[in-house]
């Protein structure tokens, strides 16, 4: 049985949750590994933007913080870590974590970066097609900032193989962190796909973190979860025939059941039958799920085909600047004040002829269920009286005009409805993504170890 | 003498979470007793679906069916605005938007003798 437990579910997850995983893993005695999956969509151009900035960074800005507490337990008990931490500068991530474990006097540590995943310079968009989940959002355009494929796991199973304690990755496929120390550990071979399969699975199950262990899923009176405040992450215990239990560290809060499995096992796919990995094409339309204890969900019935021709590859480009501007209304008539704002700031970008897209919203009445043009806001009917935030967005190229826009909202103080208070004011550039499939062969997956190290 | 069936929202007896990648959200929807899936097969529809999303001008809504969980799982295109990079809403994830979902008014038989609901605590009445 091989031990493999979730220290991280997102860029910006719970820094202390590690701690409690990794403990159970030891306690265990047996050795595994703990995944760290911290690179979204943006993730990685932001890190590409800071790494232009200054070639130290362009990593996950966390990564002392979360591993600190951990780094020595883990070396000490043969616990592997695999992150994909590295985000756009793995062999700086790789630099950290080696001054840390020399800060901590634990000497050399082997960590392996996994190398092929950054494609500028390598692929001519304009001979690729566009991923269908984008539909009709528009295509490329402006400058790229990066280009990232999700690689499979070969690299991370062979990088454990060859002995590394770390593993430290830009973009993979987020199962492939769990799937490659299952693949290095049991020697699952690659044409095994319902092994492979199994693997996905487990790292599919892992790669959000608490999410199947009680995180994101409380809903006070129908779904109640114990100690929110110290959910436990997820730990998978996986025999060798791809068979596993989903479940977490003694002590903690949470909670793992039929309905948390059930949730995550169906987060974020499309066709149950053909999720597309850079490994295998996963089917879970076979699972089955036990509750064979309390907090221990097993799994079983992953099957596997054969894995997509193209990979995914995740295209960063500037986008546009986002202006935010926020005021209050409360009180006897405050929806009226509020759609009244609402109607003067359309009126005032009108008249100076902004040329910014806008969106208003109520927050308070249907915010975040509407569209940009209002219509579920416009049919809502309540007791008017209430205490309503109006929440106002601003998109364009130019930071100029995003920023005139905000402004307007500010002026509210003063020229709008009565009673208004509380003007909160953003603007930021935005960075877009786009994803494309790209031929395999564009891709060379591989790893050294750092430190110029065989 | 009672209803042969009365109206309930989908949350009474089911429950979800949705997800995104690029403009396309998912929203799955699994019942919390197996006896409820007939309900969700017959009145959680790929066009009430749709129609709960059609001022965001979604382009198609695909159901797929998951009996062995009890859940059903959509896929709804064009739903995110842009999506979390593009998009002027507040949650430019659709992380709230199982909850449209389950909001779903739906129409489940009477069942005599049984707890017709979750919960206790949720009964309305009617």
């Amino acid at each position: 049985m091989y031990r493999i437990g979730s220290g991280a579910g997102f860029s910006g997850d719970r820094i202390d949750a590690p701690q409690s995983v990794v403990r159970a893993i030891a306690a265990a005695g047996e050795g595994g590994a703990v995944i760290f999956e911290t690179l979204g969509e943006r993730t990685l151009a932001l890190g590409q933007i800071a790494k232009r900035q200054d070639p130290l960074r362009g990593y996950e800005p966390l990564l002392d913080d979360i591993l600190e507490p951990i780094l020595a337990q883990c070396i000490a008990a043969g616990i592997v870590i695999v992150g994909n931490f590295g985000q756009a500068n793995p062999p700086a991530a790789a630099r950290a974590i080696q001054d840390l474990a020399t800060r901590l006097g634990l000497g050399t540590v082997r960590i392996a970066i996994v190398t092929g995943d950054d494609l500028v310079g390598r692929v001519d968009l304009t001979q690729t097609e566009r991923w269908d989940g984008d539909g009709r959002l528009p295509g490329l355009d402006g400058d790229v900032i990066a280009i990232n494929a999700y690689l499979g796991a070969g690299a991370i199973a062979d990088a454990i193989r060859s002995g590394a304690q770390v593993v430290v990755t830009g973009r993979v496929a987020d199962p492939a962190l769990a799937l490659g120390p299952l693949v290095a550990h049991f020697n699952w071979s690659w044409t095994d796909l319902d092994r492979i399969a199994a693997g996905t699975l487990v790292g599919h199950l892992l790669e959000c973190g608490s999410q199947v262990s009680g995180g994101f899923f409380a809903d006070p009176g129908f779904k109640d979860v114990p100690d929110t405040a110290d959910i436990g992450f997820p730990i998978a215990e996986v025999d060798a025939d791809g068979s596993f239990v989903i479940t977490k560290a003694e002590g903690t809060g949470g909670l793992v059941d039929l309905r948390t499995v059930k949730e995550q096992l169906l987060y974020e796919i499309h066709d149950p039958a053909a999720y597309l990995t850079p490994d295998v094409t996963l089917d879970i339309t076979g699972v089955e799920l036990q509750q064979v204890g309390p907090d221990r969900v097993r799994v079983t019935g992953a099957r596997g085909h054969q894995a997509p021709h193209k990979l995914k590859a995740t295209v960063s480009v500037y986008g546009d600047w986002l202006g935010e501007a926020e005021i209050s209304y409360a009180g006897p008539n405050a929806l009226a004040r509020a759609r009244l704002a609402i109607t003067t700031i359309d009126e005032r970008l009108r008249r100076r002829s902004l040329p910014v897209r806008h969106r208003s919203d109520i927050i308070g009445t249907v915010s975040a269920f509407d569209s940009d043009d209002g219509d579920l806001l416009a049919a809502f009917g309540s007791v008017p009286a209430g205490d309503y935030r109006v929440r106002f967005a601003f998109g364009g190229n130019s930071q100029r005009e995003v920023e005139r826009a905000v402004q307007e909202v500010n002026a509210l103080y003063c020229c709008g409805p009565a009673g208004g208070g509380g003007v909160r004011q953003s603007v930021r550039p935005r960075v877009r993504t786009l994803s494309h499939m790209v031929p395999r062969d564009l891709v060379e997956m591989g790893f050294h170890f750092a430190g110029g190290e065989p | 003498m009672s209803e042969p069936s009365r109206r309930i929202a989908l949350y009474q007896i089911a429950h979800g979470r949705s997800g995104d990648k690029g403009n396309r959200l998912n929203v799955n929807v699994i019942a919390y007793e197996p006896r409820h899936w007939p309900v969700l097969l017959a009145e959680v529809t790929t066009e009430r679906v749709a129609a709960l999303f059609a001022h965001r001008g979604v382009t198609r809504v695909t159901r797929y069916e998951l009996p062995r969980l009890g859940a059903l799982n959509f896929v709804i295109e064009d739903a995110l605005e842009g999506g979390v990079n593009s998009s002027l809403g507040v949650d430019t994830h659709g992380k709230c938007l199982s909850y449209l979902v389950l909001g779903l008014e739906i129409l489940v038989p009477n069942e005599p003798g049984e707890t017709p609901l979750a919960s206790p605590v949720l009964q309305t009445a009617r």
